[in-house]
């Protein structure tokens, strides 16, 4: 049986084709319309807001609450300023890539966690032996990720915290609506955004003064179809997409270090210990196998292949998630790696996708050819390896 | 520049044993005690006015004959002499029975209550021997690296084949079958009565968290078995001034082979140069240094106090953080003005009473014992495993008085609700009840009680969860996976730390065998 989120009373009304996914354990809607396409125009022309309550929080207090939480990430958190947010990735002794997540800084000695999957038992284990109080608090709060164009507007109507101020990855505590509210400017969408957490029992008010708010501002609530299209938009990797998490993993070919997702940002070699750091220093001084890029499809190419069959070219409608063979050349002699998920762009009139390639096929400008079907029938396809986020409107740091 | 060749932490009798084996092989050893006398766990200290009693560690009898010969400990001043009586029973109806070291004399007590079972132990303990002595071999074998088999390990794998083999082609599926067996289905097998088996079956569970319908239970049986000296399942006797005299004489042994023991001298914490024990920082702010260190703490104090465990990998926090402690044995000294008289006893010999006296009639009581336990309650009806040192030792109490030492279980480190502060004096007024059942006149010759539950043995002797064996002795942490798979040979996941206390195999008791096992293997890695 999945549970409900705080904002159910109002999502369930408003989902239409009864599409849900089960997303960490809660009823989840894929779109709210039939049809996706609207919730993904309003994150790029107006505003979406997702229900992203399923998400799991921690917040790790005390003393030691920092040195647990550089022990585990890949990054320097004790870089990151009270009021700031960052995004990291842990991994396990081996390097191998655990979950990713963001860490927000809510005090000296305070932090809150959010990640994709439970990870109680591995803040436990890490945070053995020293001061801190660890907390799970994914059932107590509820979120929204209101994003787009309109979202500051939108939000600003809202609360007397002023929000040109919030910079991008920072957060404050504010009152939204009248409901206390943790105001984050970031999202998981590529575009200007605000992630609001909030006690669950203020999660109705909330909901309903932002729909208030809909018609003027063209905000409209998106589920996971949209999501994910804006996600990869947005270059970002998503579990159990781009990679699995080490400790689900049943096969070592199964596991990925933040190098082989391009994650090298995130992992900061020259800090204190952190765990995986031995292992990832070693990789990275004997050079990765795989790295994470992104790569764009020649659709005029795929339009002639169309043509052989006296089909006009079809685009996939929303978004994909799967292995697809790449090969350095068109005959699929040398394979040099798979897309993990790629979408049509409706707003960039661009296929792009997420790849995990060999290094020397990596570097933007690099040709590849991406395996595709059609009737049945399979065929290679021309492809760039281009630079990505593929969408990044400077509003999304603004 | 090291200040010598091993730093052991920790003068508890296996720090102590390893310091004696490794200073005899010639090497320059230094032990650092935190406390003002040596001893650890195994010490007799005087809780009030002129007695004494061993205040954490009982059981006198299991000290390894192999670390008594090797380290001539006779020589300096070891002596504990074995009583004839193993175990008091004392009944409700006034009746008792009583286990002694003569199989014989003990079937014919066994009448009393089985004509049956008085038959079938002559015959219980001629199949149990040949077992306990491949447990004994077993004992003292560095266990294998699993799963991370090498040529070494088969060496391993095949001296701990050697001692189950020499137990004969018939026996060792018995063998087998009996080491994950709860100790009440093997006694089941052989016994008829219920006060016969719980008179057994306390031996295996006096040391563990189960209780006698636990699996593995049959496992510590044959440990207590293998290392006992009445050849038995249960040691008896002592050393004349208690647990205190046999660490203080193999502490004497150590300083012979020419180990230097320092006292009140507490690590703070253990010195690491690129992921590499190199010394010790003390209390005191000085730094020793040496190329091996030996720690005799526990592996969750060794790796979260003296280690800090970032410097680990998760996996070995997270194997640490889960090794179970689970202490539930409570410790309580009564001083006494004088014996009361035992009903069961009623004017008998008081030789009866050298070994232990176990105020449990029956295994099923014990049990019941246990059961609380589980649910986080104490014993409202506690075993008491009671030993009256003052009967061979009139010197640990002023003339004419005694002392009575009571390992009680069972009584959880952490109660479900309430803290044991509000239940402390409590605690005392049950063990009190329970022996009141036995010995009427018991509360009228108390002058004194002491209660160290497993939260004060905890503070008191560095001992998580109150768990005297450094990890509760359960069978999925023996052997192999003591005190962390992957690092059963004594060494740690830091190199140049080497484990000898209780945590390590095979385990507690004061048996000296894993301060003797690490010292093989420090002198075998170390050239």
């Amino acid at each position: 049986m999945l549970k409900q989120t705080p904002f159910h009373d109002r999502t369930s009304q408003l989902c239409e084709g009864e599409s849900w996914q089960d997303w960490s354990g809660y009823l989840s809607a894929n779109s709210y319309e039939l049809d996706h396409s609207h919730e993904y125009y309003a994150v790029r022309t107006g505003c979406g807001m997702f229900d992203i309550s399923p998400l799991y929080k921690y917040h790790v207090r005390g003393r030691d609450a920092l040195a647990l939480l550089n022990r585990m990430s890949t990054r320097d958190v004790s870089k990151c300023r009270v009021g700031q947010i960052v995004y990291t990735a842990w991994c396990d002794d081996e390097g191998h890539i655990v979950d990713d997540g963001t860490i927000a800084r809510l005090g000296d000695d305070s932090f809150r966690l959010t990640t994709a999957m439970s990870l109680l038992y591995w803040l436990e284990d890490v945070g053995f032996g020293l001061e801190v109080d660890i907390h799970d608090v994914s059932e107590e709060q509820g979120a929204l990720a209101i994003q787009g164009p309109t979202s500051r507007e939108v939000v600003q109507q809202l609360t007397s915290a002023n929000l040109d101020d919030l910079k991008y990855f920072r957060i404050i505590e504010d009152k939204v609506a009248g409901v206390p509210v943790r105001i984050g400017r970031n999202g998981y969408t590529g575009d200007l955004g605000y992630e609001l957490f909030m006690d669950a029992r203020d999660a109705l008010p909330l909901w309903d003064a932002l729909m208030e708010k809909s018609d003027a501002y063209k905000l409209r609530p998106a589920g996971h179809v949209a999501l994910d299209m804006v996600r990869i938009e947005a270059g970002l990797v998503l579990i159990d997409a781009e990679f699995m998490s080490s400790t689900h993993a049943m096969y070592p070919i199964q596991r990925s270090t933040p190098y082989d997702l391009g994650l090298d940002w995130v992992v900061n070699l020259k800090k204190d210990s952190f765990i995986g750091q031995r292992a990832l220093r070693e990789e990275k001084a004997r050079g990765s196998a795989w790295t994470t890029v992104g790569i764009q499809v020649d659709v005029v190419a795929l339009e002639a292949l169309y043509g052989r069959f006296g089909m006009p070219l079809i685009l996939p409608y929303h978004s994909w998630i799967e292995a697809i063979p790449l090969y350095a050349d068109a005959n699929k002699q040398k394979q040099i790696g798979k897309a993990t998920s790629g979408t049509w762009s409706p707003i960039m009139k661009r296929y792009v996708a997420l790849a995990r390639l060999k290094p020397e096929h990596a570097k933007v400008g690099s040709g590849l050819h991406i395996e595709m079907s059609i009737e049945g029938q399979r065929f290679t396809v021309p492809a760039t390896v281009v630079e990505t986020p593929f969408f990044d409107p400077p509003r999304k740091r603004s | 520049m090291s200040d010598c060749d091993v730093i052991i932490i920790g003068a508890g009798h296996n720090g102590l044993v390893a310091a004696s084996y490794l200073a005899k092989a010639g090497r320059k050893v230094i032990v650092l005690e935190k406390n003002a006398q040596v001893g650890g766990a195994a010490v007799s200290e005087e809780f009030f006015l002129g007695f004494k009693a061993s205040t954490c560690a009982g059981g006198a009898g299991y000290l390894s004959e192999k670390v008594v010969a090797d380290l001539k400990l006779a020589e300096h001043g070891l002596a504990i002499e074995p009583s004839d009586a193993l175990v008091f029973v004392p009944q409700p109806d006034g009746s008792n029975l009583t286990i002694w070291r003569d199989v014989d004399r003990t079937a014919k007590e066994i009448e009393k209550f089985s004509a049956a079972d008085a038959k079938a132990y002559p015959r219980f303990v001629e199949a149990m021997r040949p077992m306990a002595k491949a447990v004994e071999s077993l004992l003292r074998i560095t266990p294998p690296d699993l799963p991370d088999v090498g040529w070494e390990d088969l060496t391993s794998a095949r001296t701990m084949a050697g001692p189950v083999w020499k137990i004969g082609r018939k026996h060792i599926s018995q063998f087998l079958k009996t080491l994950p067996m709860p100790v009440a289905d093997l006694l089941d097998e052989w016994f008829e009565s219920d006060v016969v088996m719980g008179a057994i079956a306390s031996s295996a569970v006096r040391d563990i968290t189960w209780g006698p319908r636990e699996s593995g239970t049959a496992y510590t049986l044959l440990y207590n078995w293998a290392l006992s000296n009445t050849g038995l399942f249960r040691s008896s006797g002592g050393m004349q001034g208690g647990m205190g005299a046999i660490t203080g004489a193999i502490a004497r042994a150590a300083t012979g082979f020419g180990a230097e023991i320092r006292t009140d001298c507490p690590v703070s914490d253990i010195l690491l140069e690129g992921g590499r024990a190199v010394g010790v920082r003390l209390a005191s702010g000085e730094s020793l240094k040496a190329p091996t260190l030996v720690s005799g703490a526990d592996p969750r104090t060794t790796f979260t106090r003296l280690i800090h465990p970032s410097a680990l990998d998760l996996t070995v926090v997270r194997h640490t953080r889960n090794i179970k402690y689970r202490g539930s044995a409570a410790r309580v000294h009564l001083a006494l003005a004088n014996l009361p008289e035992i009903t069961a006893l009623a004017g008998g010999d008081t030789k009866a009473l050298e070994g232990s006296v176990q105020i449990a009639p029956n295994m099923t009581y014990i049990q019941r014992a246990y059961d609380c336990t589980k649910y986080g309650e104490y014993a409202p009806h506690p075993y008491l495993d009671i030993e009256i040192p003052t009967l061979r030792d009139p010197g640990l109490a002023p003339a004419g008085r005694h002392v009575m030492s009571i390992t009680a279980k069972y009584a959880p480190y952490a109660l479900r609700s309430g803290s044991w502060e509000d239940h402390r004096e409590n605690f005392g007024e049950v063990v009190l009840s329970a022996l009141e059942v036995y010995i009427p006149k018991i509360r009228d010759a108390v002058l004194h009680r002491e209660i160290l539950l497993p939260v004060d043995l905890e503070e008191r002797f560095g001992l998580p969860e109150g768990n005297g064996s450094h990890g509760d002795m359960t069978l999925d942490q023996f052997l192999h996976m003591r005190p962390l798979p992957g690092y059963a040979q004594y060494k740690s996941p830091v190199e140049g730390l080497y484990l000898c206390g209780a945590g390590a195999h095979p385990g507690g008791g004061v048996t000296g065998l894993p301060g003797h096992n690490a010292a093989r293997e420090i002198l075998r890695a170390t050239g």
